[in-house]
């Protein structure tokens, strides 16, 4: 089993949710996330006096797979998220050791 | 006949007392517009100066203010009272009596004037805002709307040497009431010193964002709308033809200034920044109503367009300026009032046979007499309490130190 964790950005959410939806992911956890990548932040300009927005505000998704997935996760995710502008954001895959269903007691890939 | 001008009399006093409740709804504007251009750690705060400012003002105007402005000068110079100028409403006889002289009550006057006074001092708040103490505040309101404001006032409106020697015009109050206020915010911003973090010790600019444009706007537009009585009212009587046509020419007027100031502040914005910035919009609008205060009447639909105009593209480099100089005024209240104030003085003269001159002797005996004395007594308060919070308590937000009110709990506690 994995765990993908996809940074990505916000107004991409919905294309996103849709596409892993549609490939039968059966659960995302998402959180809003600020943070700094290689675009850094942004400077904006009040009353003509400048400041720095050092970050900026990202969508984080969190899904558990099981591995033979995994691939096609990723691929929807890449898709659905890419503008090729910079700032898109990246995926990050880490093992996952277990996972329990909380209402039936379910371990492993079957709770997945 | 009697009855004409009993109803004259109605009518005038109605008008009166109408516009005088929409000048007293600006307070309500200043509390917006300030509300806005602050953080929100420093809203409560910001708040609780303007309602208390406004029945400050009211207490010590009826105390003493109205005495002193409008009680009359026998030297020009000094009042003839400083207490007990009485608040008397004509009998029915003395109005008929007086044939139609006597046309408004008494105790509408008072009202008129009791909210131009509270609009002085709600200049000063927005200027200041974000780092003074509260009751330092509180205690300079008393001694300005008292004093300092009524005694300008009763050289020029109370028929002292202003008006009646030098020559000096100023309809509805760019100087006597904007550039008056601007100049006790100037005076408290040079001993207070700019917010934490406004300017680096390179000497570059930092924005502190507002934290809500919406009310910004809101407060620009409530602003807008009073500015009917505070100019409209100026002229003191509807109840004839001339009166009547009067009115309707300061009320196109105004409104045409505040709209060339919008526009010309958001142009130029937009050229010298690239960016449309909805706050110097703001600005512009208030600015063009203020260059407009000191005579709405005798411009054309066109000229006020433009004198506004001027105001609100002066205003924008006016903030640019006061930033250069590290002079931290948040909400850009002494380039609204004070500068654009001036410039209002100033175009007087374009349409009208008042002298240049003449106009800036008053400016100049107006800001001579609230920066002298509102020094005095910022030092004072300084001394006596001291007028700015700690370190600390800035960056906490005065909300909590002065206060103990967040204005908006949720953002920090989910406990119901």
């Amino acid at each position: 089993m994995k765990l993908v964790t996809a940074i990505v950005k916000p107004f991409k959410l919905d294309e996103v949710r849709e596409a892993l939806g549609d490939m039968g992911v059966s659960g995302v956890t998402v959180t809003e996330v600020k943070g700094f990548g290689r675009q850094k932040g942004h400077t904006e300009l009040y009353r003509g006096a400048e400041y720095v927005v050092d970050f900026l505000p990202k969508v984080k998704l969190e899904i558990a797979l099981s591995d033979e997935m995994v691939d096609s996760a990723v691929e929807a995710i890449a898709k659905a998220a890419q503008t090729g502008k910079i700032g898109d954001g990246k995926i990050f895959i880490s093992n996952l050791e277990e996972v329990i269903r909380i209402r039936t007691g379910e371990t492993g890939v079957e709770a997945v | 006949m009697n009855d004409i001008v009993e109803i004259k009399y109605a009518l005038d006093t109605f008008y009166f007392l109408m516009s005088g409740v929409l000048v007293m709804w600006m307070a309500a504007g200043f509390s917006m517009l300030e509300a806005g251009l602050v953080r929100s750690k420093n809203t409560t705060e910001i708040l609780t100066k303007n309602v208390a400012l406004y029945a400050i003002a009211c207490c010590m105007y009826m105390l003493m203010g109205y005495s002193i402005m409008y009680g009359g000068t026998e030297n020009l110079f000094m009042p003839d009272a400083w207490f007990g100028n009485s608040i008397a409403n004509a009998t029915t006889a003395e109005v008929l009596a007086s044939g139609g002289d006597t046309y408004y009550s008494g105790a509408s006057d008072f009202f008129f004037q009791v909210v131009f006074v509270a609009t002085a001092m709600s200049i000063v708040s927005g200027a200041v805002a974000e780092r003074m103490k509260l009751w330092a505040f509180l205690s300079f309101a008393v001694v300005m709307t008292g004093f300092i404001y009524p005694m300008q006032g009763v050289w020029s409106w109370g028929g002292g040497f202003l008006g009646e020697t030098i020559g000096y015009s100023d309809y509805a109050g760019s100087g006597i009431v904007h550039l008056c206020g601007a100049t006790a915010a100037l005076s408290g911003v040079l001993f207070l010193g700019p917010r934490k973090g406004k300017y680096s010790a390179d000497g570059k600019v930092n924005a502190i964002p507002g934290a809500n444009m919406p009310l910004a706007a809101i407060g620009m537009f409530i602003l807008w709308m009073g500015w009917f009585g505070f100019n409209g009212g100026s002229e003191l009587a509807v109840s004839s033809v001339e009166s009547s046509n009067n009115v309707a020419s300061v009320f196109v007027n105004t409104n045409a200034a505040a709209a060339g100031g919008l526009l010309a502040a958001l142009v130029l914005a937009h050229a010298l920044y690239g960016k449309a910035d909805l706050t110097m919009a703001v600005n512009g609008a208030l600015a063009g109503l203020v260059a407009i205060t000191a005579d709405p009447l005798s411009a054309t639909g066109g000229m006020a367009t433009f004198i506004g105009a001027v105001g609100g593209a002066v205003v924008v480099l006016s903030v640019k300026f006061f930033d250069s100089i590290q002079i931290d005024d948040p909400v850009g209240a002494i380039s609204v009032h004070g500068v654009a104030g001036l410039w209002g003085l100033l175009a007087v003269t374009i349409n009208s046979d008042v002298t240049v001159l003449a106009q800036l002797t008053g400016a100049a005996v107006i800001f001579g007499w609230t920066f002298v004395t509102s020094s005095i007594v910022w030092y004072i308060l300084k001394l006596a309490m001291g007028i700015r919070v700690s370190e600390e308590q800035e960056y906490e937000g005065v909300d909590a130190s002065e206060c103990g009110i967040d204005a908006y709990p949720e953002f920090v506690s989910s406990k119901s």
